[in-house]
């Protein structure tokens, strides 16, 4: 009976969970599947329609092309920083965390800056006789922003995991005669195994369902699946075909999380990650 | 005439400012079980990280079967190494870990199966090539460890305090599978340990190491009976050891007392260091004694009482069959042909007070 | 030696990479000039605009209190939900674990709007809206740094200070808070962060009027930049600096204490 009093400490937050976390689901879903209390799937089929079709695939290439260059430019990375020798590693660390602090609205105003038509880089190709090119408010500004904001975030638990694996397994490998390729392929990307894939699922939700990158990036002429959504309740107060296109977003960060954990599992890396 | 196998050369090496190895030498033969021997911090893991490749020393040469393997990066060397901690991959079957080695050196399926069998058979547990690391005991995970070095058929196996993780009884069991396995397969055991036991009961040569520098290498015969100096002695077992002062051949001085003893060429009047080993010391009457002293303590070891007796300000400590009463006093004796008389060790005069108080 | 050195350019691709824009915004911040690319002398100007700005300083104001207030009630309520969650059996408490991962792994913008439509059906959408989503979706980062603390605290020493005739709130003042302590002080760190950095939610269910650091730029950036905000992130980067540099070493010293 001790237990149960302790176990009433969790009430209020029973009660906070299921009036703003299971009940906004609840209408999200009530409105995505009944049009004037008459059920319909027409909500839920928008997403066919040719604009809305077109911007979940847009967002599921941009999702996946910035969660594939994030992977790529931060397992080198993490290796490198792993292995760096000086006193002060984990100085150099925080310095390619930091960003991750700072306003993701400003990080995207840095980038316009660079980017836009007469900034820093078209005036740096310019003065070299080189075209001028125009990567503001096109799919390249959007992925090229992602990719800044979220590299972090792909960063940290790949270094995290990293900083697990044991110097032993790496030294027991060489000593049974593998070469540094093979320790990296047969060794540690199976051990870091589980930060790769919580890095990816950090990376891949906000990347698909971003809405303001592709906004300020994007100069409002590239439409991703979350500025459709948005539009649909900011500016044309249509909540049905709004929720119905959410819930189908949610659908694909559900099926992606299943995907992950899954894989993530099949690999046991969790085993070597204490 | 066995072959010599590994030869250390004139190896230094420091990690700052400390100097682990100075100037060290060492050579292992064929078929060999050699122990180094030693406390923490005495360079004995270093020796074997070095002969791994997973080191390099900052001067000297290794030598493997005559050729200078020094600057050769440890996957190109043919020998393996038992881990301390084991280091069974965990994303691995045993399977799987045992056949990594296999598979780099490219063989068939065929004679990886046939190998993974006969190791698992030799280590005793056959039928575990599904299991996950982590379903296997401490014990079980070193010997899969050992299996999956031997199935490389190196010429020479370095374990480096491979038993320090497991539980006495376990560790003897271990021991005795050891020394069968090192028959069995006809190589050359290099063994790290800080456990004198464990290195007389498996060796056949011990090397023992204080600071960088080897102390005595001889058979465990040797080096328990006739240890070279203090710090030996001290390590190898508990002894009285005292200051003495060398009269003339046949005769030594303890605490003011002459006693005779059979060593013989120390000059006269030479300081030394005089060890009695405690199970030969016997009680006698006082008069009967060469000294005499009360008894302090008298505890039952199962085979044998451990008696402390307080003669001359010195704690004697005396290993017999028969019992003694707290507070009796009692003489000593002894045999001269057990007292032993060693030349004061070269550098370890300090360190052998330290591990005194450690053990 | 040669990989040694591509590393080493690699860092410092990736270094350039991440910093090269912030870099410029901070120039420019002192840039007398409007251009973005040409240098007009150095000024001060738009460090005193910004701090005259109407816009900027609400927003400011505001998300301080947001982020604090937030911070604050959904560290109390997570580390008690955490303490009561400790006690459940297994199969309560997954529920209520697979629950609180909802707003953890869900799209921010869905969440966003699902608070939006319910805040719309029942009330107006104000300050006290986004403070309600802020504490939703900072607790779960709570009830995640504390968990695991009390999880690791030993049971008994509670019951024995109880046993010894300490009072419920005695013991766990004297017993249990010291064994959690740590994990509630990240969450609030935590939870600090995330309301700072949150953009999506705060867009859906602020009330007209209401702007946090974040929606403000966003307004403003949609509208076309003005220098004052690169006067602003050169202010909050170095806060943000100097801030996470003294708990680094802070951390670092303990660390080596022990």
């Amino acid at each position: 009976m001790k237990n149960f009093k302790k176990q009433l400490l969790a009430g209020p937050y029973l009660m906070w969970m299921l009036g703003f976390i299971i009940l906004p689901m609840l209408l999200i879903v009530y409105y995505a599947f009944f049009s004037n209390h008459k059920f319909t799937l027409s909500n839920v089929l928008a997403i066919t329609s040719e604009v809305n079709f077109k911007a979940i695939l847009l967002s599921l290439k941009v999702g996946i092309l910035s969660t594939l260059i994030c992977l790529l430019l931060s397992y080198p990375l993490a290796l490198i920083l792993k292995n760096i020798k000086f006193k002060n590693q984990n100085f150099i660390v925080f310095l390619f965390m930091l960003p991750m602090w700072m306003n993701f609205m400003l990080r995207i105003l840095a980038w316009k800056i660079l980017l836009s038509k007469n900034g820093i880089l078209n005036t740096l190709l310019f003065n070299l006789n080189l075209p001028k090119i125009q990567i503001l408010n096109t799919p390249s500004a959007i992925i090229f922003g992602m990719v800044y904001d979220y590299l972090p975030f792909m960063l940290l638990p790949i270094y995290n995991s990293m900083a697990h694996v044991k110097k032993d397994y790496i030294e027991a490998a060489l000593d049974l005669g593998a070469s540094r390729t093979r320790i990296l392929f047969q060794i540690i990307i199976p051990l870091t195994m589980s930060g790769i894939v919580s890095g990816i699922v950090m990376v891949f939700v906000p990347t698909l369902t971003s809405f303001a990158i592709s906004e300020l990036l994007g100069g409002g002429k590239v439409l991703l699946i979350g500025n459709v959504i948005e539009h649909n309740f900011m500016q044309g107060m249509r909540w049905g075909i709004g929720s119905g296109l959410s819930f189908v977003l949610m659908v694909f960060v559900f099926i992606s999380m299943i995907l992950s954990s899954k894989f993530g599992e099949d690999e046991k890396g969790g085993t070597g990650v204490i | 005439m066995k072959k010599e196998l590994i030869k250390f050369i004139d190896i230094s090496k420091s990690y700052g400012n400390h100097l682990v190895l100075d100037e060290f030498n060492l050579s292992v033969k064929e078929n060999e079980f050699v122990t180094l021997l030693g406390p923490s911090g005495c360079g004995k893991t270093t020796t074997l990280r070095l002969l791994g490749g997973f080191e390099t020393p900052d001067s000297g040469k290794i030598l493997f079967d005559g050729k200078d393997i020094t600057n050769l990066p440890a996957n190109q060397r043919k020998l393996n190494t038992v881990f301390q901690k084991y280091s069974l991959f965990p994303h691995m079957t045993i399977e799987e870990n045992i056949a990594f080695g296999l598979k780099i050196s490219k063989k068939s399926t065929q004679y990886i199966n046939d190998k993974i069998k006969y190791a698992l058979k030799l280590v005793n547990l056959d039928g575990y090539e599904n299991r996950s690391v982590d379903s296997l005991s401490g014990g079980q995970q070193q010997r899969i460890a050992i299996a999956r070095a031997i199935v490389n058929e190196p010429k020479i196996l370095l374990l480096d305090e491979p038993l320090g993780a497991l539980d006495l009884k376990l560790r003897q069991s271990m021991q005795y599978e050891l020394i069968r396995l090192k028959n069995e397969l006809g190589i050359t055991f290099i063994y790290v340990t800080h456990d004198q036991e464990e290195a007389l009961t498996m060796s056949d040569q011990i090397v023992v190491m204080n600071q960088g520098y080897i102390q005595q290498i001889g058979t465990p015969e040797d080096i328990y009976n006739e240890p070279e100096n203090a710090f030996v002695a001290d390590f190898i077992g508990s002894s009285n050891i005292m200051d003495g002062i060398m009269i003339k051949d046949k005769l030594v001085s303890i605490f003011g007392i002459e006693i005779p003893c059979v060593d013989e060429g120390f000059g006269t009047n030479t300081p030394v260091d005089v060890v009695i080993r405690p199970e030969d010391l016997v009680i006698t009457s006082p008069e009967h004694g060469f000294i005499t002293g009360k008894i302090i303590s008298t505890i039952f070891k199962g085979v044998h009482y451990e008696i402390e007796v307080l003669a001359k300000d010195y704690k004697w400590l005396i290993h017999t069959t028969k019992f003694a009463n707290v507070g009796d006093i009692v003489g000593l004796s002894i045999d001269p042909f057990d007292i032993q008389i060693m030349k004061k060790a070269e550098y370890s005069d300090e360190k052998a007070v330290e591990i005194d108080e450690e053990l | 030696m040669i990989k040694k050195t591509l590393s080493n350019i690699y860092l410092v691709l990736i270094f350039l990479f991440l910093y090269l824009p912030l870099f410029v915004l901070m120039t420019l911040s002192f840039n007398d000039s409007k251009s973005k690319v040409i240098w007009g002398g150095f000024t001060l100007k738009w460090y005193s605009r910004c701090f005259k700005s109407e816009t900027i300083m609400n927003a400011f104001f505001t998300t301080i209190q947001i982020t604090l207030l937030a911070a604050l009630l959904s560290t109390i309520l997570g580390t008690l939900a955490a303490i009561g969650i400790s006690s459940m059996k297994k199969k309560s408490k997954t529920i209520y674990l697979g629950a609180t991962n909802i707003p953890l792994l869900n799209a921010d913008i869905v969440t966003g709007i699902s608070m939006m439509l319910l805040f719309v059906k029942f009330t107006n959408l104000s300050f006290v809206t986004v403070l309600i989503a802020h504490i939703t979706f900072n607790i779960p980062y709570v009830i995640l740094n504390v968990l695991p603390k009390i999880q690791q605290a030993n049971k008994y020493t509670y019951e024995a200070a109880l046993d010894l005739g300490a009072s419920p709130i005695y013991a766990f003042y004297k017993v249990t808070w010291p064994e959690i302590r740590a994990g509630v002080f990240s969450g609030f760190l935590m939870a600090v962060t995330m309301s700072l950095d949150d953009f999506s939610i705060t867009y859906f269910t602020k009330g007209p009027g209401i702007n946090t650091l974040s929606t403000m730029l966003y307004t403003e950036l949609r509208k076309g930049i003005k220098p004052e905000l690169y006067a602003l992130s050169t202010i909050l980067f170095f806060t943000v600096f100097i801030l996470l540099l003294a708990i680094n070493i802070k951390n670092n010293q303990k660390q080596h204490r022990r």
